[in-house]
């Protein structure tokens, strides 16, 4: 018996906002559509993840309202943490490990909700305080987009990063966006319309930012024994990493991230190197954290990442390391306010061969999927995932 | 573009027995840190031990209150904060002690603000007396 788990079904929702449906009925629909690609039937989950939906409160009861909502029996093992915009693959990660213990072998993951309908101000609250540690942070005003903010313009400081670097990040995803009928923004935009559009909080301008966007996605991750079972080709999860980076008492290196010690964990795990990767998925709430990522997961030289984007090395089909190549979260979809799961179902595609013609990598064989949530500076989880195609 | 000189009184934060004396020490006129007796670690925000040793031994630091920007971020959108009292200059101060903290500064041009800049504490009231926000202001 094999020990391998793999990706049977990848959902991603056509909508981009949904004023007329309710938050778990957007669950229910990527829940479908996942079981749907899998060619499996709902009655054979029997592992089941979701991070709370913020709509409701009491967000710990997600995997209880939502099995019962969704009527699923017979789960066995359920997963809820919310650590934020990768929470789906902190899932993912944690049920290769049940599925290796033979806790489960049907596990639906699933990702919804309505920020763009419920018309929230993400990222720009900086006053309310939820934790310890907002009484120390938030009670000065500072936001999400500030803290990032502040990581770009040290970025600039130390390794002379300039705001058409950052720009041409957008540049690169907005081109694949053109080819994504679903994308948000799907039309092109240059480095320079990035730094000529508003500035929110220098030196990160509108289009530095990602999309609010209504929808969803799922997965539904199997044992090699189901696998073999169903009609279609499965993508192999071969490398998972997790790691939280902090304040550190006051010493915190904000140009350093968490995706540094998960990307280490995820391709030991895989044996592969990182220039063996074909495609990446990366995180991109704003546009300096695909800077980072790139640097923290080994693609560049640590303060060579806004080199590396202007060089078009992130652009598809040829570059040297296409990303996001469905527009990602700045361009076509941020479900929930968590772009973590979009970054999977898109590395999936890749690798079955199934993206839009135009940015399809040939023969890509193996792809990287990274989520992070909470922020930089403060605290924040990177989860990091690496993928095989069918063979 | 000039930062509005105090924005007062602030939304006062949640205090409990383990972070009173810090903000006490802040209604005060003081910025308080922490040393840890054992392996010398001065650190903030304050608890009640030391995140390195796990030592209970760690006593209050008053904080020369001098120090320089790390980095910093200027901005005009904040939701829930009053719009005259924007735009706002969040910063990371690294105190002369050493930690860095979060903080916003103030009495400044947005414009003239520079990493490495040199900058000292003041307190801003909120509605409780015992507690102030320590936020700093350029000396240069």
């Amino acid at each position: 018996m094999s020990n391998s788990v793999y990706i049977a079904g990848a959902f991603e929702h056509p909508t981009r906002e949904a004023p007329d449906k309710s938050a778990m009925q957007l669950h229910a629909e990527v829940a479908r559509g996942a079981l749907a690609d899998a060619g499996l039937p709902k009655s054979r989950v029997n592992g089941f993840a979701t991070a709370g939906i913020p709509e409701y409160k009491h967000t710990f009861k997600g995997p209880m309202m939502m099995a019962d909502y969704l009527g699923l029996r017979g789960v066995s093992w359920a997963e809820n943490t919310d650590d934020g915009g990768g929470a789906q693959l902190t899932h993912m990660a944690h049920a290769v490990s049940a599925i290796r213990d033979g806790k489960c072998d049907v596990v639906l993951i699933t990702l919804g909700g309505r920020p763009r309908s419920r018309a929230q101000n993400t990222g720009t609250g900086g006053t309310a305080g939820t934790t310890m540690q907002d009484n120390f942070e938030h009670i000065h005003g500072n936001t999400v987009i500030t803290r990032y903010a502040m990581v770009a313009k040290r970025h600039m400081h130390e390794y002379g990063t300039t705001p058409l670097q950052f720009g041409a990040i957008r540049e690169a995803v907005s081109y694949h966006a053109q080819f994504n009928d679903d994308a948000l923004y799907p039309d092109p935009v240059t480095a320079q319309d990035v730094v000529n559009s508003r500035t929110i909080s220098d030196p990160i301008h509108l289009l530095d930012c990602c999309v609010i966007s209504d929808g969803g996605a799922a997965v539904v991750l199997v044992s090699s024994d189901v696998a073999d079972e169903l009609a279609r080709e499965c993508v192999e999860i071969i490398g998972c990493g997790e790691s939280i980076t902090h304040h550190d008492a006051g010493r915190m290196n904000i140009l350093e991230t968490g995706a540094r010690e998960s990307g280490d964990s995820a391709f030991d795990e895989a044996g592969i190197s990182r220039s063996d990767v074909d495609y990446a998925s990366l995180y991109d709430s704003f546009t300096v954290t695909v800077l980072l990522e790139l640097e923290d997961l080994g693609f560049c030289e640590k303060g060579a990442g806004g080199e590396f984007a202007e060089s078009g090395a992130l652009k598809a089909p040829d570059g040297e390391l296409p990303v996001n190549t469905d527009g990602g979260g700045l361009c076509s979809n941020q479900p929930a306010n968590k772009g973590g799961l979009t970054k999977v179902v898109e590395a999936v595609r890749q690798l079955r061969g199934e993206t839009a013609p135009e940015v399809q990598i040939p023969n890509a064989r193996y792809a990287i999927a990274h989520g992070m949530g909470g922020d930089f500076v403060t605290r924040e989880k990177h989860t990091t995932l690496l993928l095989e195609a069918p063979r | 573009m000039t930062v509005p000189e105090q924005w007062e009184p602030r939304e006062t934060p949640e205090v409990d027995p383990e972070t009173a004396p810090f903000w006490r020490a802040a209604a005060d006129g003081t910025l308080l840190l922490y040393e840890c007796d054992d392996c010398g670690l001065v650190f903030y925000y304050p608890r009640a031990f030391c995140p390195d040793d796990f030592s209970p031994n760690v006593s209050p630091k008053p904080a020369t209150g001098t120090g320089r920007v790390y980095t910093y971020a200027t901005t005009d959108v904040v939701s829930e904060w009053p719009s005259d009292d924007l735009p706002m200059v969040s910063a990371i101060v690294e105190l002369d002690e050493g930690p860095r903290m979060l903080t916003t500064l103030v009495d400044c041009d947005a414009d003239s603000i520079a990493i490495d800049d040199r900058v000292e504490v003041v307190f801003v009231p909120t509605d409780d007396e015992d507690v102030a926000i320590p936020v700093f202001r350029p000396t240069d």
